[in-house]
């Protein structure tokens, strides 16, 4: 996992390839380090919880709880694929559901219609990011401190703006349109679906992708190769503030309410799920799929644990001790399938 | 069973919560517990009413927020420890969380499962509404405590502390010491100052004072963590070079408190602290620092939640009323403790 290039000459390097290994050897292969993890979680989750693991009702618990990490994750899948990092996606979250719950806004919806408290939301996030990004790819400041100042400072406006209390959604339409269940499965979830297909269409199938991929592998290269390294880290971070804001659009319809106190540490969590899905933390190659296994886990978890009713300081470590072994289970398989 | 007998088995109740929650926590002596008080009966184990009979078993459902504090670390404790002591209580504890969307998931599931009753104690009140009401509307009775809920509808009963009532405490006791000195300087160490319960506690105290013709002096916040008290009060010190009297709204903090006190060597002043840390009320009862009292905020209330929500389960009234059902709302009360009557409470008393 140190060398981030070591992708394509281990393709060329491959020579006595059956169509078996080529295919552990792909994006497919990787991700089986996962796809056991998540089998094993869910057979325990079967033996220990039955029927209560089981049913239609818990998988879209779960799934309405990796809703908003997962987009988050997906614009963090982005920003480290392209060797930086986003600390600030929580707390700029949070700024998102504050401003998107202000009278102002409010009152602006309650005369038109309840898309402006989402457009703002948006927009929020949008800027946010672009700060990030400016400060990042034109101060040349590294992204490590630029998105910790935002961190601080985007909690704090919000902090400000709401002068730290709960802000309640008052339109009712909005309300109902997140509490719909289109196809008998949570708006969320089909929100959380979108975001990821729509992800997984930008990294892997358009020039953006490649662009992306390219800088978090070399950007001195990728420079040099006509790319504007700069103008694409902007809109990498502005991306990743959009997903901030879409998540926060999200909170807003899950829980009603807006508050400075939203997506406290959710960084972490959306780091932890892109990083548990295989996507390298120094750059230069990033998954989707993989974001969205990891984010999976780590809810599923969760809800195995409260299912056994497991304390919750128990539940910690064994989170601890899970996130090494996922990882580990992960290497061991990408390792065997360079190595025959 | 005569009502008297009721009434004085009611009041052993938190006392044999406590006392078996210290026994839990570290007596080592193989002796039984020696009986303070007689009204308390062995053999039930919850020591209390009839109610506590065994019933139909009910599965209850727990979710409060982190034990990041050392109060919220004694809500949690003695709530399971409550449900211990009834055989016909299955409890379910989500994984605390600061995280609403997480405490969202945990009713969710709860739900799922079919609890009989739900204790919640939200991280954010507003938050927890709307999964609340869909725990209604699926017919599982929500017990709320100590943040109210939005709505309602959103709960069948509610738990709460008395912040006003901790301040009017804490001034009344403050005046009745130096009621005869109209121009003593009262001074006043808030939690998280914009804080609606804090706003409460500060508007009771100021109420209180202004009774007797006193006013607060000077109002410093902390933010309930110890390093934020020993910062505002080291403050304090520095801007008030004489004071009379200071209240300190929370124990936890008050760590930090004594310590900026003791660090600038003072002692000219007496202070009166809250929430009842077993801490603070080591020291009134030695004497050896300038806590003379605390304001009780009780750590006991989601306790108090698992109860509620057992007799809510099992369709049972509570033992003392006359009337029919569960309450809807109960109000906790906020008394003084000194010196004086200090062994009384020391049992309720939680280490932060």
């Amino acid at each position: 996992m140190t060398r981030p290039l070591a992708e394509p000459p281990a393709d060329t390097e491959k020579h006595d390839g059956t169509r078996r290994r080529a295919w552990l050897h792909g994006a497919a292969g990787r991700n089986l380090g996962l796809v056991v993890a998540l089998l094993l979680l869910c057979v325990f989750g079967v033996i220990s919880g039955g029927e209560r693991f089981a049913n239609i009702d818990n998988v879209m618990t779960i799934l309405r709880l990796a809703a908003v990490i997962g987009v988050l994750a997906i614009g963090m899948t982005f920003v480290i694929t392209s060797g930086g990092i986003d600390l600030s996606v929580g707390s700029v979250m949070g700024l998102t559901t504050v401003w998107a719950t202000t009278l102002a806004t409010q009152s602006m919806a309650e005369n038109s219609h309840w898309i402006v408290i989402v457009s703002t939301a948006l927009v929020v996030g949008i800027a946010a990011g672009a700060i990030n990004g400016v400060i990042i790819a034109y101060g040349r400041v590294v992204p490590f401190i630029a998105t910790l100042a935002m961190l601080a400072s985007a909690r704090g406006l919000a902090e400000m703006i709401s002068n730290r209390q709960t802000q309640r959604v008052e339109s009712g339409a909005f309300i109902d349109f997140f509490r719909s269940e289109p196809l008998g499965i949570p708006i969320l979830v089909w929100i959380f679906a979108a975001v990821a297909v729509a992800g997984w269409f930008l990294l892997n199938r358009t020039t953006f992708g490649r662009r992306t991929v390219a800088i978090g592998g070399n950007a001195e290269a990728s420079r040099l190769a006509g790319i504007k390294v700069q103008r694409h880290t902007l809109y990498i971070y502005a991306l990743a503030g959009l997903t901030a804001g879409i998540a926060g659009v999200m909170m807003l319809g899950r829980t009603t309410a807006g508050t400075s106190t939203h997506g406290m540490l959710y960084e972490l969590d959306a780091i932890a799920a892109v990083v548990v899905g295989g996507t390298l933390l120094i750059g230069g190659r990033g998954t989707i799929v993989g974001t969205v296994f990891g984010v999976l886990i780590f809810t599923i978890l969760t809800n195995v644990f409260t299912i056994n009713n497991m304390s919750t300081s128990a539940q910690l470590v064994a989170k601890g001790a899970i996130i090494v072994a996922a990882v580990l289970l992960q290497q061991r398989f990408a390792n065997r399938s360079k190595s025959t | 069973m005569s009502a008297r007998k009721n009434l004085r088995r009611m009041l052993g109740v938190p006392a044999a919560l406590a006392a078996s929650a210290l026994l839990v926590a570290g007596c080592v002596s193989n002796e039984p517990p020696e009986e303070e008080n007689d009204s308390v009966s062995q053999d039930d184990g919850a020591g209390g009413t009839a109610n506590d009979e065994p019933g139909d078993n009910v599965v209850i459902g727990f979710s409060a927020p982190a034990a990041d504090h050392g109060w919220m670390g004694a809500i949690t404790r003695s709530a399971l420890d409550t449900a211990e002591q009834y055989e016909d209580v299955e409890l379910r504890q989500a994984e605390a969380t600061n995280d609403v969307n997480m405490q969202i998931s945990h009713i969710e599931q709860f739900i799922n499962d079919g609890v009989d009753a739900i204790v919640l104690l939200p991280f954010d009140g507003d938050a927890l509404t709307e999964v609340a009401l869909d725990a209604m509307e699926a017919g599982i009775p929500v017990i709320n405590v100590d943040r109210e809920l939005s709505s309602p509808f959103a709960s069948r009963a509610t738990i709460l502390g008395d912040n006003y009532g901790m301040g009017v405490s804490a001034g009344t006791y403050i005046c009745e010491e130096l009621g005869d000195q109209p121009d003593a300087v009262v001074a006043e160490i808030q939690g998280i100052a914009n804080l609606p319960l804090t706003q409460d506690r500060s508007q009771g105290f100021e109420d209180a004072l202004s009774d007797c013709g006193l006013e607060v002096s000077t109002q410093v916040a902390a933010d309930f963590t110890i390093q934020g008290g020993e910062t505002a009060t080291s403050n304090l010190l520095q801007a008030e070079p004489e004071i009379d009297a200071i209240w300190n709204h929370d124990d936890d903090q008050g760590v930090g408190v004594l310590a900026a006190i003791e660090n600038a060597g003072r002692d000219e002043f007496f202070m009166v602290g809250g929430a009842g840390s077993l801490d603070v009320m080591e020291h009134i009862q030695s004497g050896d620092s300038v806590l003379q009292a605390t304001v009780i905020y009780p750590s006991t209330q989601a306790a108090d939640g698992i109860k509620l929500a057992r007799l809510i389960a099992q369709d049972k009234d509570m033992a003392d009323l006359v009337s029919a059902g569960a309450p809807h709302t109960i109000q906790l009360y906020a008394p003084v403790v000194t010196a004086d009557n200090v062994d009384q409470y020391l049992d309720l008393g939680f280490r932060s």
